[in-house]
């Protein structure tokens, strides 16, 4: 089993470390070529105008949005949430579009604002800490989306199937079970794949 | 699914902004319209400033913080983080960006400084730094203050990579022989370097600086920006080489995105075709030693 992490810009080292951490193996994902043999893909945090502009640039937007419709699993933080989110406020359009939610960017203000809190996610974690950079939230999110974890009636981590995104940065601590959870859902979809070939 | 209160402007809440910018190039700006073409070029952040290097160079006499103006010009026209400059050991200055709402403070040695003795406590703030360095002492000595991020000072301005050149191999040099120290050595080069004991100590134990860091200070072609990627850096700095160049626009996709494949070299040449005439630049030895920018700050 291999997961990815997509290493175009932004904290690519931390996930790969603590997908190392679950006890997978990771690998960082530059070129399109790279995705073959992938199980699952991790979208980092950084810049996500600057990860999506050379998404599209190097022709990884269509082969990501691939992996996503075969059901491969993809974990999105922070600007990796953004980037698989349907609908982006004040935005036109979106960039994989996967997942029925509606991002507000930088919705807990600037970097001033950035904040570190302890978060309960239903049936991964309890009292999980959570460094919130510029961050985002989820501020819709469809009847397929189950929601596992709100900040204040704020919804920062949400599973549709086998996508998961958070808002906030798990890379940048060294509590790994959301990275474990994430890893567990790979393992699973491997298993669905062979049982129905 | 409740939770406790939140705490800003933690270590991990400032040191991660700056993880966040990794292989990114962070471009100064002027105005708006620069601010925009930056952020459409794949800018990870921008420096607003009221002149580039260069120009700060040429007018001489003493640079300071930007006009709020321009930096409030920036702050709306681009969602990307924007950064701003105050002098070194000027804490107003610092205090006045951090009220704004500025992302990232730089104390940067591109000004004049306002204090030759002391830099600005940076602990003290909510909203993280990024301070220069030439070596490794210099650089324990500004995380030890609370800088959250580190550059190489470069020179500034000059759209010459020597001197960041220069710094950065001095840096990636010294933690290398820091890592390879035995334990009872550390003290003495606590003492050598002019660093903190307990950040030595860490530099010691992870081989690398606790926080991210940059090249600045000369950059001023794609080749320039994946040299210094090559050189160990965690990303790239790019003053007046952008918008002193021909073509901007241009110029700005080519470095970021020679910054994100710095070890293609193919793509790098392709990216490097045409880009016009980039900023002419200048010779250490026709630098008077008065007008070495480095120089300020310890």
């Amino acid at each position: 089993m291999k997961i990815g992490v997509l290493a175009l810009q932004g904290a690519v080292r931390e996930h790969v470390r603590m997908l190392e951490q679950s006890g997978v193996e990771a690998v960082p994902v530059k070129r399109n070529h790279e995705l073959e043999g992938l199980d699952g893909l991790v979208i980092p945090g950084g810049e996500s105008t600057t990860i999506s502009k050379l998404m599209h640039q190097y022709d990884l937007m269509e082969p990501v949005k691939e992996m996503g419709r075969k059901g491969r699993p993809l974990f999105g933080t922070c600007a990796g949430l953004i980037l698989l989110a349907k609908r982006i406020e004040g935005m036109e359009g979106s960039h994989l579009g996967l997942m029925d939610i509606t991002v507000r960017r930088n919705a807990f203000g600037r970097q001033r604002e950035s904040f570190e809190a302890r978060l309960d996610v239903k049936g991964v974690a309890e009292d999980y800490e959570a460094v919130f950079i510029r961050a985002p939230y989820i501020s819709e999110a469809g009847p397929e989306v189950d929601v596992l974890s709100a900040l204040e009636g704020r919804t920062v981590i949400v599973r549709q199937g086998p996508f998961l995104g958070a808002s906030f940065h798990p890379e940048l601590t060294e509590d790994h079970r959301l990275h474990s959870y994430f890893a567990e859902m790979v393992k699973e979809s491997r298993t669905e794949k062979t049982n129905t070939v | 699914m409740e939770t406790n209160h939140h705490q800003t402007g933690t270590d991990r809440v400032k040191r991660g902004m700056a993880e966040m910018q990794k292989g990114g190039v962070i471009m100064d700006v002027v105005n708006a319209e620069q601010a925009q073409i930056a952020e459409r070029a794949g800018a990870v952040a921008v420096m607003a400033l009221e002149r580039v290097p260069a120009d700060i160079r040429a007018a001489g006499g003493v640079a300071r913080m930007a006009d709020p103006t321009v930096i409030e010009e920036v702050m709306n026209a681009v969602s990307i983080p924007v950064m701003a400059k105050s002098r070194i050991g000027h804490f107003v200055e610092s205090r006045l960006l951090e009220a704004m709402g500025v992302d990232y403070i730089d104390e940067s040695e591109v000004l004049t400084p306002a204090d030759e003795l002391y830099h600005v406590d940076k602990q003290a703030f909510t909203v993280p730094f990024v301070c220069g360095a030439r070596d490794l002492g210099e650089a324990l000595r500004r995380i030890g203050e609370g800088a959250s991020m580190i550059r190489t000072k470069g020179e500034p301005g000059t759209g010459n990579v020597v001197e960041a050149v220069r710094h950065m191999r001095r840096m990636v040099g010294e933690i290398r022989k820091v890592k390879g120290m035995t334990r009872d050595e550390l003290m003495a080069e606590a003492k050598n370097l002019g660093a903190p004991y307990d950040l030595l100590l860490q530099v010691h134990e992870t081989g690398k600086l606790p926080v991210v860091n940059f090249a600045a200070g000369g950059i001023a072609t794609p080749a320039d920006a994946a040299l210094m990627m090559q050189l160990g850096s965690d990303g790239v700095f790019v003053g007046s080489g952008i918008f002193k160049s021909a073509n901007p626009e241009k110029y700005a996709r080519a470095i970021v995105e020679a910054t994100t494949h710095y070890e293609d070299y193919a793509l790098i040449a392709e990216l490097s075709k045409g880009l016009g005439e980039p900023m002419k630049g200048i010779e250490m030895d026709r630098l008077e030693e008065s007008d070495r920018m480095q120089e300020r700050g310890w």
